[in-house]
């Protein structure tokens, strides 16, 4: 029984509604309760910005590509090096830090629930091994089903059905959260070197469109009640003129659920691009944004670039090789088996290239062109668009035209006729900011009933204390302070315990990893269907019973079990 | 009599999955699906029963608690010691070699540094475009094998991933692949190839640089021959690769140690790029011991850098060639070390087994071995595969849980070193 009151905190809590309240957080045994008496500890926030712990729901942290990362990139090791301090191990790495190095700096920003973006369900166990190592977070990981020969089968036969029972079984296998696809369709024409453009084409030796895959992914998604929606990163990532694409994509998505979307688009800045190449290249995120507000059914994360050195890793393997023609640095590739594939190359973001500048721009545009924040969340795609640590830069942005204007005055010149940002007025609030970085995520993913991203009476509780006065801190002015405040937490608290200290992690956080295993009828069981057992041991360099990933493997987990309808 | 399936086998860089083992007892009596080097592993016997420790020069059996003591001792006492090996442990093993390691400040290297230390350098300058071995068995009707050997040295790496396994895209998987061998001397598996290139010792680069002008449209500029191989080969054979739906290069040490080193790798990856170009090319290392992909994945995310990781300023250092294992103990600059499944006692050069012998030396290994003579400890450890599980990457990246037939009263590798670690933590109070 281990109980924390936190005082005169000022509270913005967006899940209950709650906007700068001045308010008391009672705590016992890891859980928000009404009020404790006589508290083990006391925290006296007097009037510090309090929010619901930080939520990642699109980032890079754990799994093979991220690994590979390290691995081929010395230089960026050096970059980024701590020694062993108290009770935190030394870390590495500055685009991609050791996991040390990632839980560290995300606990350090007031970060306590992170979503690997894409999981090859075949590497799982990989993934899991690395969140064993990310102490201070809650960790999920979205599982890739782009390429699953599987699953494009059973779209090929319109049996949607078997395809809900084939994404329940690998999700179960993998101990994975969501269903990802991530170029749909064309990572699979990459097993033999080439692509697909946009979603209305049959993909190569399968013959059915990535508009199908998607449309009948979702559909499968909802019979199997999950609670993510899927998690699709549309085709043609990368391309001038690819928001038509885009738009025709979003054009599809019906709007099945009315708790939450029914797609979750991710790092939509590198789909909203205009232009026929990259010399008219430009900004469309008006459009893009437009097509968001019509349609409830979808959300969206920036997936915002921001200038520097950053490592780019993507299942979407043919767009890493485009990008290596165009970055000639170093390339990596590794394509997955029946599912998927990958990809990495470093890159450097430069404000005097147009298009970096551009980027730059489309990703502020989306999130101040959306109206409603809880469609739009803040991500970075980390480190795709730019590593977390930029995080609160971005807020600054978001939150002062001020700021945004000094620092478009440094970007190259022909910048403004290609982007509509300099004409935008809007400054976000702190409840919109609030919303972007942990509530919205929250909804997003499905987990507000598992007790994230909210501080109501039985919610797990994953505070973040910001050093910053509200009262008198001018956004607008003072983004400075925006910066700082939101770089290094007064208190990071996970499970009701302080695990950061101005930015000193002071113990291993309690932490677990969310997964999903729905429940189907025996007619849709994978596991004892004769014709997915052969295949499967015919084809995958891999036996069916040492595929699943143990409960070894996860220490401390929740088992987020679902009832699917078939 | 007891059978059990898809077990996985813990001997090289292929890691199958599907060997059969019958157990008696606590012996396992047969296998069935493993190959002949595989199924010396699972009936291996001579292991040492207790930790041994030498006294005057002569070998005392102890107990598990007072070898656990010594090794704290001996590593405590080191300025800059040394923990080499892992590429025959499990993962978990692995991790807390890398937690110990930053508690003393020392260097923990793999036996990669040995093998395919050089196609990392490789990569790390230009990248590593490959994939799964099912990629290739799915898809690939070109396979190359460069300075490796499979018959002998991953006997069933071509029954399984390559020349012989059933594809989705194959029908007829043997028929329909061309298989082309690359080497100095005509070896087993050059003797089943379709297309053998003999290359004379150290001419492995320019026979890279050449196919890369081919492939560039520059074979005009190739000489007759280059280094021993005819152009009309060179022309031949660029073609094949060019023309392929999917080719797969896998290289070996033959590569890797051969004259040019990391520079050779580096134009194979070249060579494999410039391929993609044209059509689909993957490259894969192919690696020896079962779980030295393993070591180095652990190492890349617990200390940023996949192995040579020298922690003597606190934070981690990477330079190989300097913190590598030879380099350390050839230059007599660690004093102590700890060897743990692995045998360099058998491979390192002649300096480097006299450093080993001159200074306090720890081996955890299940067996004894030519490391053996050279310790002043050696802790039996369980064998993963057989009476400890744990997590291993096969070759190409794929993580494989190895699995236990049988229990034992062996620790696991995990366990001496928690016990380990544990005791160092308590010591210096931490
Ligand atoms: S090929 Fe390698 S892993 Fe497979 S059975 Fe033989 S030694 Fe074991």
């Amino acid at each position: 029984m281990k109980t924390l009151l936190i005082k005169n905190a000022f509270v913005i809590d967006p899940v209950q509604k709650i906007s700068g309240e001045m308010m008391d957080i009672a705590v016992r045994d890891g859980k928000i309760v009404d009020d404790v008496k006589n508290p083990d500890q006391v925290i006296d926030a007097e009037g510090m910005l309090t929010l619901p712990g930080g939520i990642d729901s699109h980032t890079h942290i754990c799994g093979t590509k991220v690994n590979f990362g390290r691995y081929m990139s010395p230089e960026d090791m050096r970059a980024g090096r701590t020694s062993r301090k108290g009770d935190m191990h030394a870390t590495s790495g500055y685009s991609v830090p050791t996991t040390y190095g990632n839980s560290y700096r995300y606990s350090r920003m007031g970060y306590t629930t992170l979503l690997e973006g894409a999981m090859a369900p075949m590497e799982a166990r990989h993934t899991h091994e690395e969140f064993r190592y990310t102490p201070m977070q809650d960790c999920l990981a979205n599982t890739l089903f782009d390429g699953n020969w599987f699953a494009l089968e059973a779209i090929q036969d319109k049996d949607i059905k078997r395809l809900a029972g084939i994404l329940a079984w690998y999700l179960s296998a993998a101990k994975g959260f969501g269903v990802k696809l991530t170029n749909p369709g064309g990572t699979e024409a990459w097993g033999f070197g080439q692509d697909i453009s946009c979603i209305h084409k049959p993909i190569p030796r399968f013959g059915i469109t990535p508009r199908e895959i998607i449309v009948r992914m979702i559909e499968a998604n909802e019979m199997l009640n999950l609670p993510h929606s899927v998690h699709l990163h549309c085709n043609n990532l990368g391309k001038p003129g690819n928001y038509m694409c885009t738009l025709d994509t979003y054009n599809a998505i019906p709007d099945l659920n009315d708790k939450r979307q029914s797609l979750y688009s991710t790092h939509v800045q590198f789909h909203s691009y205009g232009g026929t190449s990259w010399n008219d290249f430009c900004s469309k995120a008006d459009d893009i944004a437009r097509s968001v507000n019509d349609k409830p059914q979808i959300v969206i994360d920036t997936g915002q670039v921001m200038f520097g050195k950053t490592t780019t890793m993507t299942a979407d393997g043919p767009m890493e090789f485009n990008l290596y023609r165009l970055y000639h640095n170093k390339w990596s590739n590794h394509d997955v088996e029946m599912e998927t594939g990958s990809g990495v190359i470093p890159v450097h973001y430069r404000k005097k290239n147009l298009v970096n500048a551009i980027m730059w721009s489309i990703g502020l545009e989306l999130a101040l062109l959306v109206d409603n924040p809880w469609q739009c969340i803040l991500a970075t795609d980390n480190p795709n668009g730019a590593p977390f640590v930029k995080y609160p830069e971005v807020m600054a942005l978001l939150m002062s035209k001020e700021y945004r204007e000094k620092e478009f005055a440094t970007l190259h010149k022909s910048t403004g006729r290609r982007v509509a940002l300099p004409a935008i007025d809007r400054e976000l609030t702190w409840d919109e900011i609030a919303v972007m970085t942990r509530s919205a995520q929250a909804r997003a993913l499905g987990i507000i009933d598992y007790g994230k991203g909210h501080l109501a009476e039985g919610a797990e509780a994953d505070i973040a204390i910001y050093p910053i006065h509200v009262d008198t801190t001018d956004p607008a002015h003072d983004y400075e302070r925006i910066i700082n405040g939101f770089s290094t937490t007064e208190y990071t608290i996970k499970r009701g315990e302080v695990v950061c200290r101005r930015g000193t992690c002071t113990l291993e956080g309690n932490h677990s990893t969310y997964w999903v295993k729905p429940h189907v009828s025996p007619a849709y069981d994978m596991s004892t269907d004769t014709a997915f057992i052969d295949g499967f041991n015919k084809y995958y360099s891999m036996r069916i019973g040492n595929y699943p990933v143990g409960d070894e493997y996860i220490g401390r987990n929740v088992c987020i079990e679902t009832e699917a309808s078939i | 009599m007891q059978e059990i399936k898809d077990m996985v086998c813990p001997f090289c860089g292929c890691l199958c999955d599907d060997v059969t083992l019958e157990i008696d007892g606590d012996r396992i009596v047969s296998t069935d699906n493993c190959c002949t080097i595989g199924n010396a592993k699972f009936l291996g016997k001579h292991r040492l029963k207790n930790p041994i420790k030498k006294v005057n020069g002569k070998w005392v059996d102890i107990t598990y608690d007072e070898a656990v003591d010594t090794a704290v001792d001996i590593l405590l006492d080191a300025d800059r010691p040394l923990l080499f090996g892992w590429s025959g442990t499990h993962g978990e093993a692995q991790c807390v070699g890398v937690h110990m390691n930053e508690i003393l400040g020392g260097v923990i290297d793999s036996t990669t540094s040995v093998c395919h230390g050089p196609s990392i350098l490789a990569i790390q300058e230009v990248g590593h475009p490959g994939c799964t071995l099912g990629q290739v068995k799915n898809r690939a009707d070109l396979i190359i094998y460069w300075g490796c050997n499979p018959i002998e040295a991953h006997p069933r790496h071509m029954s399984r991933y390559t020349t012989y396994a059933d594809g989705y895209f194959l029908d007829n998987a043997f028929r329909n692949r061309k298989v082309i061998v690359v080497d100095v001397r005509e070896t087993e598996t050059a003797n089943v190839a379709d297309e053998f290139i003999r290359i004379k010792p150290g001419g492995d680069y320019a026979v890279l640089s050449s196919l890369r002008a081919i492939i560039r449209g520059k074979g005009d500029m190739i000489p007759d021959s280059v280094a021993g191989v005819s152009r009309t080969q060179l022309m031949q054979v660029a073609e094949m690769c060019r023309t392929c739906s999917f080719g797969a290069l896998f290289f070996g040490v033959g590569l890797t140690m051969a004259k040019g080193k990391y520079k050779n790798i580096r134009n194979a990856i070249e060579l494999v790029d410039d391929l993609n170009r044209h059509t689909k090319f993957t490259l894969t290392p192919m690696r020896g011991h079962w779980n030295v992909y393993g070591a180095n994945e652990v190492f890349s995310w617990m200390t940023g850098y996949p192995f040579a990781v020298d922690f003597c300023r606190g934070v981690a250092f990477y330079n190989p060639g300097e913190t590598s294992a030879v380099d350390v103990l050839a230059r007599k600059e660690c004093d102590a070390c700890m060897v743990i499944a692995s045998d360099p006692g058998a491979h390192f050069p002649r300096a480097c087994v006299e450093q080993m012998r001159d200074i306090p030396l720890i081996v955890i290994d299940p067996f004894q071995s030519l490391t053996t003579p050279l310790a002043d400890l050696q802790i039996p450890a369980a064998v993963t595969g057989i009476d400890a599980e744990g997590t291993a990457y096969r070759m190409d990246g794929i993580p494989i849980k190895v699995k236990k037939a049988m229990d034992s009263d062996y620790p696991s590798d995990t366990e001496i070193l928690t016990r380990i670690y544990d005791r160092m933590l308590e010591v210096k109070g931490l």
